[in-house]
């Protein structure tokens, strides 16, 4: 599950309480190449639907995507 | 099973009220329905509650005896129902089904939720909860981000523009402006929606609908009785909750509530009518995508076309089938657990041609359409006249 296709995507701006800090990032849900859709979110440039992306690192339980 | 009317209809305003408690909103609502159905609290043989998030906006659990009490309603069965947003929706369903089994007479049923009294970054979190908490909710997602990740997806299949979801706020806040109840009773423009606040993109503020409070409320009776509470009474002639996967990232087409086609189909098939013989609805607007996607669900327009359908006026008021004359959650506010039973006596309202300004001119079959999360739960009933 480390390579995939955006599906779609978001920046949210208005974050929940937990994550207001982090706010804008942007979300995604990949198509992983080895099947299934994960929701997850998007490390340095942002990203748009169709966009090759791979696992660039995992913090807190959270899959963060790049462009490839 | 035995044909059901809804025989009394109440609702409080939906809005923003610091003195008001979740309690007093419920007992408002709860008493202006059986006040108009002449029912006394001693005949009532059941109470559906629909509350989303009572325990975590206000700290009150064990809701349905709760509220119940303050009506002068004890020793029978009182039950809250919690669907997301779909939360009214669902008591009202199993309300319904109830008195068709002949198992109750006489039923009241209830939504009621007090938002505002939390931060608007903790409604977030608390409305969060209404999706996967263990997978997209870890992410971040907020609800504007889910329905913000269909839009976008909706924009990428079907080329559905930022023109077209703002004309759906437009619409609804013209719609809500002459609404004596509505929360925001505001008009707005094309270009104020466009140039609105970002929350999720492409969705701005004039995209979500409101944190409100507010409660609505309904009596039922078996349509054989219910010459004996009004001579308006309004038939309950389809009725349908289905259900679908949490997760936005389960589902294998989002730009679609497969949901809420399914509920619409088996409740047009309860009802021998099809989506064309509607004549009025209201739909669940929590996002502008939302009502674009929900017209196409219940088969008004084909798959991708709902965009054109709003932004060419065809849904307007007095358009060939005014969609969301109350306003929709957009202008007339968005309290929870209220929305699905609102959205019932909005209908019940216009059948009974009591919608004063709003009144439509055909208004003998509408349809309400009630959506929990990103399309987990999905109530949609068809109402007519006699």
């Amino acid at each position: 599950m480390s390579t995939g296709v955006i599906y779609t995507e978001t920046v949210v701006h208005a974050a929940p309480a937990e994550f207001v800090a982090d706010a804008p990032y942007q979300l995604a849900i990949v198509s992983l190449d080895s099947g299934g859709r994960l929701t997850a979110r998007i490390a340095g440039e942002r990203v748009k639907i169709g966009d090759k992306v791979e696992l660039a690192e995992t913090r807190d339980g959270v899959e963060y995507f790049r462009k490839k | 099973m035995r044909p059901v009317a809804i025989v009394g209809i109440g609702k409080t305003a939906f809005g923003a009220f610091p003195d008001r408690t979740l309690r007093s909103l419920a007992v408002e609502a709860g008493e202006k329905c059986m006040t108009d159905a002449g029912v006394s609290p001693s005949q009532i043989e059941a109470f559906y509650l629909g509350n989303f998030a009572g325990p975590a906006f206000v700290g009150q659990n064990h809701l349905a005896p709760y509220i119940a009490g303050s009506l002068g309603l004890t020793g029978v069965p009182c039950t809250r129902f919690e669907a997301a947003c779909a939360s009214g929706g669902s008591a009202f369903f199993h309300a319904v089904s109830s008195v068709a089994a002949g198992l109750n007479d006489i039923v009241l049923v209830a939504g009621v939720e007090k938002m505002t009294s939390q931060t608007t970054p903790k409604v977030t979190e608390i409305l969060a909860g209404a999706g996967d908490m263990a997978g997209e909710g870890r992410a971040g997602a907020t609800f504007p981000a889910l329905f913000a990740m269909i839009a976008r997806r909706h924009m990428h299949q079907y080329g559905t523009t930022r023109e077209q979801l703002a004309a759906v706020a437009v619409k609804n806040h013209a719609n809500g402006a002459k609404n004596p109840l509505a929360h925001m009773r505001k008009v707005i423009t094309m270009q104020q929606a466009l140039a609105g606040k970002m929350i999720s993109e492409p969705l701005t503020v004039f995209d979500c609908s409101l944190i409100s409070d507010g409660a609505a409320a309904v009596v039922i009776v078996p349509f054989e009785r219910a010459s004996e509470f009004t001579d308006q009474p309004v038939r309950i002639l389809g009725i349908a909750q289905t259900s679908d996967y949490v997760a936005l990232d389960a589902k294998a087409d989002i730009t679609t509530f497969w949901a809420v086609h399914e509920a619409a189909e088996k409740a047009y098939k309860m009802a021998h009518v099809s989506a064309r013989d509607i004549e009025f609805a209201e739909v669940h607007d929590c996002f502008t995508i939302a009502e674009i996607i929900a017209t196409e669900d219940l088969g008004f327009v084909k798959k991708g076309e709902g965009g054109w359908y709003v932004l060419e006026g065809r849904t307007c008021l007095r358009a060939e089938r005014p969609i969301n004359a109350s306003g929709g959650l957009k202008a007339k506010g968005h309290p929870v657990g209220a929305t699905g039973v609102g959205q019932i006596c909005d209908v019940a309202l216009q059948i009974r041609g009591e919608a004063g300004e709003l009144q439509l001119d055909r208004h003998s079959l509408g349809l309400a359409q009630n959506l929990g999360g990103s399309g987990a739960t999905a109530v949609v009933t068809v109402l007519g006249g006699i």
